[in-house]
């Protein structure tokens, strides 16, 4: 770019240098060529804001119906109420119109809105999920890049590395279903099953995100590791890794994060639970199952939770997702 | 250094063994994903294969998916699968080219950031939230919208086929919210694409007198074309699977129509559905449908990752 030498801005950004080239020639533009540059660049940023405006709407209507419930203590802590159903329809004007009374007098005033079992019930499941895929997928890295590097085992696993994180969630539910529920009947569905079927989907995710972070170690550690005389594993686990290390706690969030979210693969492996269960064995539940579930229930109650449900959800998502792009930029090894 | 930390050198053996099973064991780590695909392959084969005894070829060709009456050919649910995932790149793919475009030519510098955190956040939002989302909040209004358009093309040979009465649940509804879902991969795949391109090209392009949007047109569009076909077939993939956010706002109503605005199915939706309760035959069919499901996405997301490889040999060759 020689116009630089004649006119030199003090350190011009490319976008800079290709405004004031543009700028400059803009003046002799006829005016249709004019009017199809600025045209499609304001159609550019309308994209933006067409696909913004639906989140940011959603992101309003979700906190607007279901932040209510959420910042009451007993939300966090009681089990979900399990006559939610029932409530619904003793408080259901509708139905004593049409002569369908139940005659309960489930009154929908003292019913505690709680989430406390599927809050705990998704914390463990990708605790579980992420014990199992984290180490192996860290590991799988490490053979990638510093055994593996561009030998064709190597190459392939990579290939199908990225080709697995295109495999739909639900595809891991139903492995995970075919392999561990149906052998076991009912007692196969628990959070152990959910953990199981989510490790599956975290597993590339990782692969891939460490991957790339081991990538970016210089190979002057490692060289300046092996003249000392140390072996590659120990060079590995002590100087490698620890270099990726942000980078790779910050790939494991996003996954943690996206494995939080998924209530396809969970829901039919999971059984069920209104009562908060500690255990990987036995019927549990999570916060996307209990979203779908109560949306399926329907009533003013249920739809209550599901809200409350979606706000703790997001919550829980985006928290993790923005600490992980926090790590990725504050600890970025240059 | 003292001297205790250098006797590990003198046992070589030791060190050696220490070496070999650490590369084995990162080996056998490396080996567990495609362990897995194998695994997920035959283990739902085997479990689906009653329904394919039990039905046959109408399974694969069979046009009516009735559990209640012991029928089930996938034909109207890959159909439902296929339409919404059109539906859904087709709207999502001008928008994420746009915004790709945006963020890489048009954005000034400090913009660029907050634009791509935004699209980044979007892919972090729960399928289900999306869903309850639509199902609360959108199709009341979906709803109304459809039927006004059917009213106003109902004298319209064609387009009265395709733009038909709605109760809001529809295959156009959950093509809508799936686009939404899409934009954020196609997005962040197209824009790595976009910065592909040389530089010296575009400002060759801007030196010879184009305005910016010559110069995307000229250099930036021609560049990238296989990129963005990659692009597009990973969104396509993605679409193909997503599974929460359909079920909830799509009808379940399994119908091959050239009515956009009616109700429909798809594959994962039908599994999600019914999974859990189904039982003997039409368990398998069920599970029949995930093997189905993985052999296409499969099939898609190596073509795509074949042609964003190719595409990246190319760069990086020159």
């Amino acid at each position: 770019m020689t116009d630089l030498q004649t006119a030199p801005p003090p350190a011009p950004s490319r976008s800079e240098t290709f405004e004031a080239l543009t700028g400059g020639v803009g003046s002799t533009l006829s005016g249709g060529r004019r009017f199809k540059d600025g045209f499609s660049s304001v159609l550019f940023a309308l994209s933006f804001l067409l696909v913004t405006a639906p989140l940011l709407w959603m992101f309003w209507d979700v906190l607007r119906q279901g932040l209510e419930p959420v910042l009451n203590l007993d939300w966090w802590t009681e089990p979900i109420p399990g006559d939610v159903v029932r409530s619904d329809l003793a408080g259901n004007a509708d139905l004593s119109d049409l002569g369908f009374d139940t005659g309960e007098t489930v009154d929908s005033d003292s019913v505690t809105l709680g989430m406390q079992p599927a809050i705990v019930g998704t914390i463990l499941t990708v605790l579980g999920a992420s014990l199992l895929a984290i180490p192996l997928g860290i590991l799988g890295a490490v053979y990638l890049n510093e055994y593996g590097k561009k030998g064709r085992l190597a190459s392939f696993i990579r290939f199908m590395t990225d080709v697995m994180t295109g495999v739909p969630s639900v595809i891991m539910g139903v492995f995970i279903y075919t392999i561990w529920v149906i052998p076991r009947g009912v007692s196969g569905r628990s959070a152990w099953a959910a953990s199981l079927a989510l490790a599956c989907l975290m597993l590339p995710i990782v692969v891939r995100a460490t991957e790339e972070m081991l990538r970016l170690v210089p190979d002057s550690l490692r060289e300046a590791s092996a003249a000392l005389g140390t072996r590659t594993w120990k060079t590995t686990i002590t100087v490698t890794i620890p270099a990726a290390m942000a980078g790779i706690v910050s790939g494991s969030l996003l996954a943690v994060a996206r494995a939080a979210g998924e209530t396809a693969p969970v829901l039919f492996v999971i059984g069920f639970t209104t009562a908060t269960n500690l255990s990987f064995q036995g019927g549990n539940t999570t916060l996307s199952a209990q979203i779908y579930s109560q949306q399926q229930n329907g009533g003013p109650l249920a739809t209550q939770l599901a809200w409350g449900a979606a706000v703790t959800l997001i919550g829980i998502v985006l928290v993790t997702t923005l600490v992980a792009r926090w790590i990725a930029k504050r600890y970025t090894i240059d | 250094m003292s001297s205790a930390d250098l006797t590990p050198l003198t046992e070589q053996g030791r060190g050696a063994v220490a070496d070999t099973a650490f590369r084995v064991v990162a080996l056998l780590s490396g080996l567990a994903v495609l362990v897995i695909l194998a695994a997920i392959a035959i283990s739902t084969s085997i479990s689906a294969w009653p329904a394919v005894q039990d039905q046959g070829l109408y399974y694969f060709f069979g046009t009516e998916w009735a559990p209640s009456a012991g029928k089930y050919g996938i034909v109207p649910l890959a159909f439902g699968t296929v339409l919404v995932s059109l539906i859904a790149v087709f709207i999502s793919v001008p928008l994420s080219l746009g915004i790709a475009l945006f963020t890489t030519e048009v954005a000034p510098d400090r913009l660029r950031r907050p634009v791509i955190t935004v699209i980044d956040l979007m892919a972090a939002v729960p399928s289900v939230v999306f869903g309850i989302w639509a199902f609360y909040n959108l199709l009341p209004g979906f709803q109304s919208l459809f039927n006004s358009i059917a009213d106003a093309v109902s004298g319209i040979p064609i387009l009265n086929s395709i733009f038909g009465p709605s109760s809001g649940s529809a295959y156009m509804s959950a093509g809508m919210i799936l686009a939404l879902m899409i934009t954020p991969i196609i997005t962040s795949v197209a824009r790595e694409v976009f910065t592909t391109v040389p530089v010296n090209d575009k400002s060759g392009a801007l030196a010879l007198g184009a305005t910016k949007w010559e110069m995307i047109k000229g250099v930036v569009i021609p560049h990238s074309f296989g990129g963005l076909t990659g692009a597009v077939m990973l969104g396509f993939g993605r679409a193909l699977g997503e599974t929460v956010a359909v079920a909830l706002i799509i009808g379940a109503v399994p119908n091959i129509t050239t009515n956009l605005f009616a109700k429909g199915e798809t594959m994962p939706a039908q599994i999600f559905r019914q999974l859990s309760e189904a039982s003997s035959t039409f368990r398998a069919a069920l599970i029949g449908l995930g093997v189905c499901l993985f052999i296409i996405t499969i099939f898609v997301n190596i073509s795509a990752r074949r042609i964003v490889a190719v595409v990246d040999r190319r760069v990086k060759g020159d």
